[in-house]
């Protein structure tokens, strides 16, 4: 029996690992992309009292590395009452920290985009909320494309660090094959190839949506 | 060309006859689309605009004048509240634009939007959603604002692209346009709001000296349709051509209102004749 075969052998388990890291990456990520849009809406108003909370808020998160954070839902949490399961804890963490990244960069993006259009929204009857959704988030997406692909990658390589709190995540799978029948080699490409395949598919929709952008003149980001 | 008319006609009928309901309440305002009163507007401590009257007539095309600085566009804008006047009020078809009657506090986002929903406006530099084709330019505010369905938004489109020869186009974006026609196109996005007032700042100062006609020639042909407009402009002969009246700011003053024949053959002001002089 080749290491090849004890590998293939444990597919069940490389395969509930892959659906976990999966489930857990695409719930966090739409949560993540929720919450940057919501915070950059809320900050549309000049005037708004969240402008200092939430600023540092992104500020905090930016500096947190992102295993701190977890360490701190899962570990540091229950000493103040709050026991979260692994899996919670993890999507918790990734939806804060990518939340508050996703934030930054529509930030960054929204304050290139013309004043001239958004006052020909408000000219045309639009209210703030339906100018955001319809003509603001549209443009911030089309333009911030190729740095949302970024993050989201940074995303999936987090999901990865979750297996140190318990998540039966793909990398938990690869660690404990590799620490059953020791093929730690093996057992890492066959979860690499995993991940390469969810980056792929992330990639191409990244590309997809840059012909979109094309189409449109926007690629002078 | 009868069935646009039908279209344009039955919304605003109805807006009419609600307006005519108020009118009796803020008295009778019905003969006069916009109306402005004592309106002062300041940036910084510094005035800008002092006790400014207007009354826009439906039908009636009125051109702004007045050198740069003047407060032309800080006017404009205050009709449609870009900028919130300090005093005075404005009105829209007799109702008032930014301040609730009731609780005279500031109007709600919802309230607001719904006024505004009344005048459009055309840019300087035409302002189109670069994301959006030109029909999609066009449809956006109807659908997403006026809630209309899409069949119905699309074929009211395409006729106002048609009116400003912009239909061939209707599946191209904006970055492929020259100005002139990204301007026609924001011309038919603010027809298509069937507006009771059209608000042109400065039209054609962001075009080619070539393209400057294309765009006059459609506003021309608007005013000769009944549209009612409130044009800023540096364009004299036009000014003279499509008014029905005109007004001269002066550092934040209105100092003179007139019939273009007059305001342009008999200026009251030694201002305005220097105005008209250095013109030419
Ligand atoms: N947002 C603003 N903040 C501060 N000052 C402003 C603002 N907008 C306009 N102003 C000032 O108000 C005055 C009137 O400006 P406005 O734009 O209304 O003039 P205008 O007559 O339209 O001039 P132009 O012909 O150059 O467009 C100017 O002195 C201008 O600097
Ligand atoms: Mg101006």
């Amino acid at each position: 029996m080749t290491n090849w075969d004890i590998v293939w052998d444990s597919r069940d388990l490389l395969w509930q690992g892959f659906l976990n890291t999966l489930s857990l990456f695409s719930v966090a990520i739409a949560l993540a992309f929720l919450l940057g849009c919501l915070i950059v809406y809320r900050l549309e108003d000049p005037k708004t009292r969240w402008r200092l909370p939430l600023r540092s808020f992104i500020d905090i998160m930016r500096m947190l590395p992102f295993l701190v954070l977890v360490y701190l839902l899962y570990y540091g949490l229950p000493s103040a009452g709050i026991r979260l399961e692994a899996w919670w804890a993890g999507l918790i963490g990734l939806t804060f920290y990518h939340g508050a990244y996703f934030a930054e960069i529509l930030r960054g993006c929204r304050v290139t985009l013309s004043n001239g259009q958004i006052e020909a929204a408000y000219a045309h009857g639009f209210t703030p909320s339906r100018m955001f959704i319809r003509l603001i988030l549209p443009q911030l997406m089309i333009q911030a494309r190729p740095l949302i692909g970024n993050q989201l990658v940074y995303a999936l390589k987090d999901t990865a660090f979750l297996f140190i709190i318990t998540v039966k995540d793909l990398t938990w799978a690869a660690n404990s094959i590799s620490a059953t029948y020791f093929v730690p080699t093996e057992a890492f490409v066959a979860v690499i190839g995993f991940y390469w395949l969810i980056s792929l598919v992330m990639e191409m929709a990244i590309r997809y949506a840059g012909r979109f952008g094309h189409k449109r003149g926007f690629d002078h980001v | 060309m009868s069935n646009i008319a039908s279209n344009v006609s039955m919304p605003s009928t109805e807006a009419s006859a609600d307006n005519k309901a108020t009118d009796h309440a803020v008295g009778n305002r019905s003969d006069h689309v916009v109306e402005v009163r004592r309106l002062s507007k300041s940036f910084d401590e510094v005035e800008v605009l002092r006790d400014i009257d207007l009354e826009v007539s439906s039908g009636d095309v009125v051109t702004i004048l007045g050198s740069s600085g003047s407060g032309k566009s800080t006017l404009l804008r205050c009709i449609n509240w870009l900028e919130k006047p300090d005093r005075g009020t404005i009105h829209i078809s007799g109702q008032r634009i930014g301040i609730d009657e009731n609780s005279r506090k500031p109007m709600s986002q919802k309230a607001l939007a719904k006024m505004r929903a009344k005048t459009a406006m055309v840019f300087q530099s035409f302002n189109l959603w670069p994301h959006l084709t030109v029909l999609n330019n066009v449809t956006e505010a109807p659908i997403h604002v006026q809630g209309k369905k899409r069949e119905e938004a699309e074929a009211l489109a395409l006729s106002f692209l048609e009116k400003v020869g912009m239909a061939h186009k209707r599946d191209a974006y904006p970055f492929t346009l020259s100005g002139g026609q990204k301007q026609r196109v924001a011309i038919a996005r603010a027809l298509a709001m069937q507006p009771e007032v059209i608000l042109f700042d400065e039209p054609t100062s962001a075009l080619d000296p070539e393209l400057v006609g294309e765009v006059l020639g459609v506003i021309k042909s608007l005013s000769a349709e009944g549209y009612t407009m409130v044009i800023v402009t540096h364009e004299m002969d036009f000014a003279r051509a499509v008014s029905d009246q005109v007004v001269f700011l002066e550092k934040g003053l209105l100092i003179e209102k007139a019939d273009p024949e007059t305001f342009f053959t008999q200026p009251k002001t030694d201002r305005v004749k220097r105005f008209l002089e250095k013109q030419h």
